[in-house]
């Protein structure tokens, strides 16, 4: 990071303490020993009563694992990760199956309660179905009755293993590779809770399903994956989203997220990402979140569209890719990253382009305030078989103060010379004139500055699911609130 | 009001002055713009103020309203008795400030009738009044723009994004009536608009006229002052009111220009 190391003077200054979700919750949990090797991937297994295709599946990204070298090409500073250092698995004590609520440690029940998440059917979200993550193991599924009669399967990873096996063995590594990159071996040997997915064909999935993934416990790195599996024609729209407490040390997130579309079949996968972003003087702690995340469309007319607000993470590495494989399959990437204080963002998208006539969007909006870096990155590659492909790009940058940075790389691989590929960008400064206007119109300075905000990123936040629109606007300005003058 | 103070005899601000401006010097950039300006404005009561290009009617405007790159080097500025230079922003508009700039900001993305509701919720938190939700405050609008006599497409609106320079200058009426302030400094509000525009524009500002009410038309116009009669009429040249006059004096600025003042 550049700029010098001098303190903020001004009065409010923004602090670790202002982070809301900045709690621990005192658990009993379960943790191996620290530390990476063989039979640390075994006794994980192991641990979960897996059956053999799955530890050959971790054995298999382990021993690829092995032979990799972590990426550094992103524009990411940081310290070397010292993978031995980290617990790989911690599971709170009394996790075990959940039949009702009533069995879960009253102390998880309460940090979902302080992060807002009813995980109370009587105090519920109406129409939500959530799946709650705790360190690394699924506490409670909600709306289990109503997923059921639909025909829909929500449930952690690790139910889906003992339940459908079948379903598990066929597509978990089918679109990520055990050996796709450094992060995603590293998570297919050591994960070990997540999401699962299946709607079955034609059925549109009846509830918004959503999982919140919380990370309590300091030393324990969090390594969660998730399914998702849209058969024919059918139809569903996912919610993540993530806290975790703040912490001096940093905590490292490196999950998966897989998602597969059949023919006429639709995902929309939403995220809200507000992990502690570290202190914002120093950068000291906060999480380091290296993900990966891709779709595929495999059949004729499949969509996948990923939409994330990106608020959190001391560093994130993150993106969201469509494989469009089937005939006028859609793949769409909106995205709004937010960084401030030291925080630095590299994401993107990569949209591949294979089947006739498929189409991408992407429009994606950084803001970066104080001594922050936000980085844009991404790929659209038509392949020789893309007949009549097309793909539209945006990507506009949000610059709020003078030392703040903000990078866009957009990459393109056109193998057709009929290909419509276009691409804009833009980058503009929170003005000052705006926020006097609205000031002068009676408006706060506080909600200015949402407003603002919020209208910049609009293109994104209009397509996330509505009850978590106004959650992203609410994010977005008190992210902002003190780093604008 | 300022009361209790009747009993003294001059040469304080007189009860009745709705705004109140003495000796004010504004500093833009480090350039003294506005140098020493008086002006009282009665309720109740239209004044103009004309003067040449740059001789510091929009910096005044900018000035009242909280602008934080104009700088107050000295004097005061009082709304009913209330000192305006020690405000928010924000905290003007609450206290009955208004003012209808001469090129307003474009605010992409965000919707006219939301920065509408924005607005209104914010007054009446401040008067601590409940706060209206999108389906209260729809009808509210739908009237405010009828009496603006704005056009009726204007809910639908981004905030001056992609509106033309007329429509903008409507689109500040529409915002003072939203806004319903003791005073409104119009700065300009008539350049740029159509015929028809200024006639619904004329009328937009006589409706809006009450005892209570103040309004500061800042114009280069007689056009203008045919439609909204004003009371009196200031002359402001280099930074200062060098002149005021009843309404008859806009034809004598129309006839012989600034330069007989400017000379002075
Ligand atoms: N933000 C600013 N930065 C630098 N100079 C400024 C700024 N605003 C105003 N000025 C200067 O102050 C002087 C007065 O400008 P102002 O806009 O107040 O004039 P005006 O009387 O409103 O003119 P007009 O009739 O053309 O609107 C001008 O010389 C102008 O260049
Ligand atoms: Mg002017």
């Amino acid at each position: 990071m550049t700029g010098p190391q001098t303190p903020d003077p001004g009065p409010r200054t923004f602090t670790a303490e202002d982070y809301k979700y900045g709690f621990k919750t005192e658990v009993e949990a379960v943790s191996l020993a620290k530390g990476l090797n063989e039979g640390i991937v075994r006794q994980i297994s192991a641990a979960r009563n897996e059956p053999d295709f799955l530890l050959q599946f971790r054995l298999k990204a382990f021993a690829a694992l092995s032979r990799m070298r972590e990426p550094r090409w992103a524009r990411l500073d940081f310290p070397p990760i010292d993978y031995q250092a980290i617990s790989y698995y911690s599971a709170p004590k009394q996790a075990e199956t959940h039949g009702s609520l009533d069995e879960i440690d009253p102390e998880i029940l309460k940090t979902f309660e302080k992060l807002g998440i009813p995980l109370d059917e009587q105090k519920r979200l109406s129409g939500v179905a959530v799946d709650a993550v705790f360190d690394s193991v699924s506490v409670a599924t909600t709306h289990q009755e109503k997923l059921f009669d639909a025909g829909v399967i929500f449930c952690s990873i690790g139910e889906a293993v003992r339940l459908y096996p079948a379903l598990v063995e066929r597509w978990i590594g089918s679109v990520v590779p055990a050996g796709d990159n450094w992060f995603a071996a590293l998570n297919s040997a050591v994960f070990s809770d997540g999401s699962f997915v299946y709607i079955p064909p034609h059925v549109r999935c009846p509830l918004e399903l959503s999982t919140y993934f919380r990370i309590n416990n300091t030393e324990s790195g969090q390594f969660e994956r998730t399914l998702i599996i849209a058969d024919r024609g059918s139809h569903v729209s996912y919610l993540e989203g993530c806290t975790a407490p703040k912490t001096s040390k940093n905590q490292l997130h490196a999950a998966v997220v897989e998602l597969v579309a059949e023919t006429d079949a639709e995902i929309k996968y939403s995220t809200v990402q507000n992990w502690f972003a570290g202190d914002p003087q120093t950068g000291v702690g906060g999480v380091y979140n290296f993900v990966t995340k891709r779709g595929l469309c495999r059949g004729d007319r499949a969509k996948i569209s990923w939409t994330q607000v990106e608020a959190g993470s001391s560093i994130t590495w993150k993106y969201p890719s469509c494989v469009l494989k089937g005939d006028d399959s859609v793949g769409e990437f909106y995205s709004v990253a937010l960084t401030n204080g030291r925080m630095q963002a590299d994401t993107g998208t990569k949209m591949i382009h294979i089947g006739k006539r498929t189409r991408s969007t992407i429009v994606s909006k950084g803001i970066s305030a104080d001594r922050s870096r936000n980085v844009y990155r991404g790929l659209v590659q038509v392949m020789k078989s893309a007949e009549g492909a097309r793909n539209y790009t945006c990507c506009d940058s949000m610059l709020v103060g003078k030392e703040c940075e903000a990078h866009t790389y957009p990459y393109v691989d056109v193998q057709r010379p009929d290909a419509q590929v276009e691409h804009e960008a833009s980058t503009s400064r929170l003005s000052e004139e705006q926020l006097f206007y609205l000031q002068a119109r009676g408006i706060g300075h506080e909600e200015a500055v949402g407003a603002i905000v919020s209208g910049f990123a609009k293109d994104v936040l209009a397509v996330l699911p509505m009850e978590f629109a106004a959650e992203a606007r609410k994010l977005l300005q008190i992210k902002l609130e003190n780093s604008v003058g | 009001m300022v009361i209790g103070m009747t009993a003294t005899p001059d040469p304080g601000p007189r009860t009745s002055d709705l705004l109140q401006v003495t000796d004010l010097k504004v500093t833009v950039a480090g350039l003294t713009i506005v140098d020493g300006l008086t002006l009282s404005v009665p309720a109740g009561e239209v004044h103009a103020i004309m003067g040449p290009n740059g001789s510091g009617k929009s910096t005044l405007s900018k000035a009242l309203a909280g602008h934080p790159a104009y700088a107050i080097a000295g004097g005061g500025a009082a709304l009913d008795g209330k000192d305006l230079l020690a405000m928010e922003p924000d905290e003007r508009v609450h206290a009955g400030l208004f003012v209808g700039f001469q090129y307003p900001t474009e605010v992409p993305g965000v919707n006219n009738a939301e920065f509408l509701r924005m607005a209104w919720n914010a007054r009446r938190k401040a008067l601590g009044q409940p706060e209206a939700t999108a389906k209260e405050f729809a009808p509210i609008l739908a009237e405010r723009i009828r009496q603006a006599e704005a056009p009726e497409d204007y809910a639908g609106r981004q905030l001056n994004a992609g509106l033309s320079g007329g429509q903008k200058k409507r689109n500040e009426i529409l915002q003072m009536y939203v806004l319903e302030p003791r005073l409104a400094i119009l700065d300009e509000t008539d350049s740029g608009l159509d015929i028809d525009a200024i006639k619904a524009v004329a009328r937009g500002i006589n409706g809006f006229r009450r005892p209570d009410r103040s309004i500061v038309l800042i114009t280069h116009f007689q056009r203008l002052l045919e439609l909204v009669k004003p009371d009196r009429i200031h002359v402001l040249v280099k930074g200062r009111i060098v002149h005021s006059g009843g309404p008859e004096l806009a034809e004598r600025l129309e006839a012989e220009g600034y330069d007989r003042f400017e000379r002075a």
